[in-house]
């Protein structure tokens, strides 16, 4: 039974189940996943599962229940429909209940990658053998995946959407005896995830590691690469563009307001280059693009039903699973490039050359190849802790000159992109992939005037 | 057909195609979860997930596959032995198993209340009514939550297992959140996101979330105008809740075998921990007796068997200060030459055995918290964590807390906010000069590894105790 029949028939019990008065919304989820994941140079998990998820939120009577099966079979739709009732029926009241989303159409999908859908075990073991044999005989890990999901949503409004994504990623890095070095990748197409590629440059970066020097914690002017240009955007986009944190006061989120650099321009677009995202969100609004960021000064933040009802507006499409208490998250946030060459890969420690554009004007600083373990120390104003991995070095009159080690920082991330912080945008945003989900987003580098660094790693 | 003859039929045809192991779970999950908000419910979800994945090792080559239809059972087993083949083409180092006793068993853990069984009402009302009188209080956002999980499993493998267990486990929270200029403060109680374990729901009934409403509210405002966590290096005092969490970061993801082996060097990372150096390297001083233990009952990290049918079992990580065990799986621990498994899990069906944390905690010290008070001249008390951020390697860490006093001439005195510390895990760890016997098994159901990703469910037995020399006051 297809998704869109699988919807159909859970609409059907409710108003069977449940009678005609109940407001409900069914999401069918089909996800494919297959993960091929390397250590030491060798294959050592190697894992593929498919999954159908039906979830089904109803509302009667002023009150509100959710629940979800991965059984598709009629009985198991039937229980889903009867318990979900019943535990509405217990469940205090919820006057908070935004109703359901109206029949709008939804753009129409984003074609999927038919090589995505058709990936074997083989071809995702070829690409982590071409990273494995580019890193040189360096001691190589990391995973290539590939997934594909299908995704109906229907409502007792009328609302229904189809939608459809595929997502190739890679992610590896490649290990020295003092640093290891990073390359990651993510897109819709497995003709996008080219290991060689990935492998070449961690190695690179692990052989330009060798030797690392302690450096004084400080503030220190960064050039930071789209792996850690990559957290910046997420933890914006959990905690600053939430609508859910902008109600309640937890964000510095101030639509209207100059908080960025004129050169930030962030717009949530699962239709741009390299994103993989559906056109509609859990609730079933259309996910269109929607600029957050223009120029520096702050246009949106994003909504579900329940948030944009609070702030009195309308939702734009950014409902998560279970996201009552999360909020709205933006899932394909882009930091938008910066003008000028195509980059093309480099010897060293860079990236790429749109990196290398960048050191160029750096007088004194550290290139940040990525970040790790980061996690909001003061909410409200987004100050991050967390740790440089996978190579940093000194840049000195433009050149990259020596391998620091890891530092941790303590940094507000909106501080650093204030006006006047930024000091270049790269030419060139990499797509990245989120660990948990189907979300990514695209990162260019970025060379900022401030990094708070509060400490070494070895104390 | 049976849960039982669907993972064995998985396992047989796994071996049919060629592999020369195979072991498969069949599982079946319910969860049930509330949020409420300011007296209001927020959400209500009850989930379920069913299905079977089967684990096949093919020269030295794993695959695992996994399908939530039963049905389906033989053609997960061949499709696993198949990526299995497919692994073979990037091999690795020849692949053994230490020894685990086949044979029959069940197993179910302890609960009095079966928490899915209490009404929803009940439940509804005790977060209602929680929040509600945390919002009067003066909270700006007062939260309260629930969650339960209801698991059963069926494991069988090619060397004859068949072990069926039911574990049940759940927990509840309230946290208060006053909002002022530019910044947020807030209280928790028991722990941020709750308490939680393998028990009923007389562990919600026992917290009694409802009587501290009014305090974490109180203290969260009150935190606003509290003057800030002094910078600098000194005596430091932990809260049971926060040392639970510098446990599990600091010793429980250290001492992974899969850690220390590289296995996860591309994304959860490393250890500095090298195998040759276990049974010769001190982790911390003298009072530090950190204990390996899926037996205690309650506990959110207890088991009958792991999900490689390992039964559970006690032992030492860290023994009078000096690392003596790891936490390993059946195939880590072959390669490491030690001669026991009994630390893996899945997070569900569909997601690949691991090496996990069980419940991984202190033994009890001497004194008590009001002893160490007494006995501090100077320092920071702090409490709850907030905020938490480990190198790769497990070493350097920094904590932010949502509570701290200072401490003058062995008493507490003024409260102070956004309290932090940062350190190195093995010189903290040796400057630990008194230890409570107060402990409390903290559950955490939160802890993110593997790729896919997986969320476990862990236990560490915690006390308050002192550490000398710690920098305080981080800040951005």
């Amino acid at each position: 039974m297809s998704e869109v029949d699988l919807a159909a028939q859970v609409l059907d019990l409710v108003r069977t189940l449940s009678g005609p008065g109940t407001q409900a919304e069914v999401l069918v989820e089909r996800r494919t996943l297959a993960l091929t994941r390397f250590a030491n140079s060798y294959i050592h998990q190697n894992v593929a599962d498919t999954t159908t998820t039906v979830r089904l939120r109803l509302h009667r009577d002023g009150r509100t229940a959710g629940g979800s099966t991965t059984l598709t079979v009629a009985d198991a739709l039937r229980d889903l429909v009867q318990r979900t009732a019943a535990a509405s029926r217990l469940c205090p009241p919820d006057p908070g209940w935004p109703g359901l989303a109206p029949p709008s159409p939804v753009d129409e999908p984003v074609a999927v990658d038919e090589d995505v859908i058709a990936a074997t075990p083989a071809d995702r073991a070829a690409r982590v053998r071409a990273f494995v044999d580019a890193c040189a005989g360096l001691p190589a890990a990391g995973y290539c995946r590939t997934a594909h999901g299908t995704s109906a949503f229907a409502n007792s409004a009328g609302q229904s959407a189809l939608g459809a994504t595929t997502q190739a990623s890679m992610d590896g890095v490649a290990r020295s005896t003092a640093a290891d070095g990073a390359a990651r990748l993510a897109g819709p197409r497995l003709s996008d995830v080219d290991g060689a590629v990935l492998g070449a440059r961690a190695a690179a970066k692990a052989l330009a590691g060798a030797e690392p020097i302690e450096l004084r914690p400080g503030r220190y002017e960064v050039v930071l690469e789209p792996l850690a240009v990559g957290d910046i955007l997420q933890s914006l986009a959990l905690y600053g563009f939430n609508g859910k944190a902008v109600n309640e006061h937890r964000s510095f989120v101030a639509p209207g307001e100059e908080q960025f650099d004129e050169s930030v321009t962030l717009v949530d677009d699962p239709t741009g280059p390299g994103q993989a995202g559906l056109l509609f969100d859990a609730e079933g609004t259309p996910r269109r693009p929607l600029t957050l960021v223009r120029a520096g000064v702050t246009e949106a933040v994003v909504h579900d039903r329940r948030t944009a009802a609070v702030a009195g507006t309308a939702s734009n499409g950014r409902a998560l699973l279970g996201g009552a208490s999360w909020g709205a998250v933006p899932q394909n946030l882009a930091l938008l490039p910066g003008h000028g060459a195509a980059p093309a890969e480099v010897p060293g420690p860079a990236a790429d050359s749109s990196v290398l554009d960048l050191v160029t004007g750096v007088r004194y600083g550290l290139l940040v190849s990525d970040h790790w373990y980061t996690r909001v120390l003061d909410p409200r104003p987004l100050v991050v802790t967390g740790l440089t991995r996978n190579g940093v070095w000194l840049i000195e009159h433009g050149e990259i000159t020596r391998p620091v080690r890891n530092l941790r920082f303590t940094q507000s991330y909106p501080q650093a992109l204030a006006p006047g912080g930024v000091l270049g945008v790269a030419a060139y945003s990499a797509p990245g992939a989120s660990h948990w989900d189907l979300a990514s987003y695209a990162a260019p580098a970025l060379r900022l005037a401030g990094w708070n660094f509060t400490g070494g790693v070895s104390g | 057909m049976s849960e039982f003859d669907a993972a064995t039929a998985a396992v047989e045809a796994a071996l049919a195609a060629g592999a020369r192991y195979a072991d498969a779970r069949v599982m079946y999950r319910r969860q049930e979860s509330m949020t409420a908000l300011n007296g209001e419910i927020e959400e209500l979800v009850q989930d379920e997930d069913a299905g079977l994945g089967v684990r096949a090792l093919v020269g030295s080559g794993w695959g695992f596959f996994a399908v939530p239809d039963l049905g389906s059972a033989r053609g997960a087993g061949e499709r696993a032995a198949a990526i299995a083949a497919a692994s073979a083409s990037v091999a690795g180092p020849a692949a053994d198993l230490v020894p685990v006793p086949a044979g029959s068993a069940t197993w179910a853990s302890e609960c009095l209340v079966d928490p899915l069984a209490v009404p929803l009402s009940d439940k509804g009302d005790l977060l209602v009514t929680a929040t509600a009188e945390a919002r009067r209080a003066g909270a700006d956002l007062a939260e309260g939550l629930y969650h339960i999980w209801d698991t059963r499993k069926w494991f069988v493998s090619s060397e004859g297992h068949r072990i069926e267990q039911h574990i049940r486990e759940c927990g509840a929270g309230i946290a208060a959140t006053a909002v002022g200029e530019g910044e947020t403060q807030r209280r928790s109680y028991p722990a941020f996101r709750g308490q939680y374990g393998t028990r009923g729901w007389e562990l919600v009934d026992e917290l009694d979330i409802g009587a501290h409403a009014t305090r974490v509210a109180e203290e969260a405002r009150a935190l606003l105008t509290a003057p800030q966590c002094p910078a600098g290096q000194t005596t430091l005092i932990l809260g049971s809740e926060q040392l639970a969490l510098q446990i599990h970061e600091s010793v429980g993801h250290a001492i992974e075998l899969d850690r220390i082996l590289g296995w996860e060097a591309a994304f959860a990372g490393t250890s500095w921990l090298e195998l040759d150096r276990l049974g010769r390297l001190t982790y911390g001083s003298e009072l530090m007796n950190i204990v390996i233990d899926p037996t205690i009952p309650g506990a959110l990290g207890s088991f009958g068997y792991d999900d490689e049918g390992t039964p559970a079992a006690r032992r030492y990580a860290v023994h009078n200060g000096q690392w003596v065990g790891v936490l390993s799986g059946r195939d880590s621990a072959a390669v490491a030459g030690l001669d026991y498994g009994g630390s893996v899990r899945s997070d569900g069906w569909a997601r690949l055995p691991m090496v996990r944390m069980t419940n991984v905690g202190l033994e009890p010290g001497p004194h008590t918290l009001d002893e160490i008070v007494a006995a501090t001249d100077d320092g920071v008390y702090m409490e709850n964590n907030r905020s938490w951020s480990i190198d790769d390697k497990r070493l350097n860490f920094q904590f932010g807390c949502e509570i701290g006093w200072e401490v003058k001439n062995g008493r507490l005195g003024r409260m102070l906010r956004n309290p932090t510390y940062t350190g190195i895990g093995p010189r903290f760890w040796r400057s630990m000069d008194m230890l409570s016997g107060e402990i409390v098994t903290w559950g955490t159901p939160n802890c993110g590894k593997g790729q896919p990703g997986q969320i476990g469910h862990t236990g560490h037995p915690s006390a308050p105790a002192r550490f000398t020399g710690v920098r305080v006051g981080v800040r951005g």
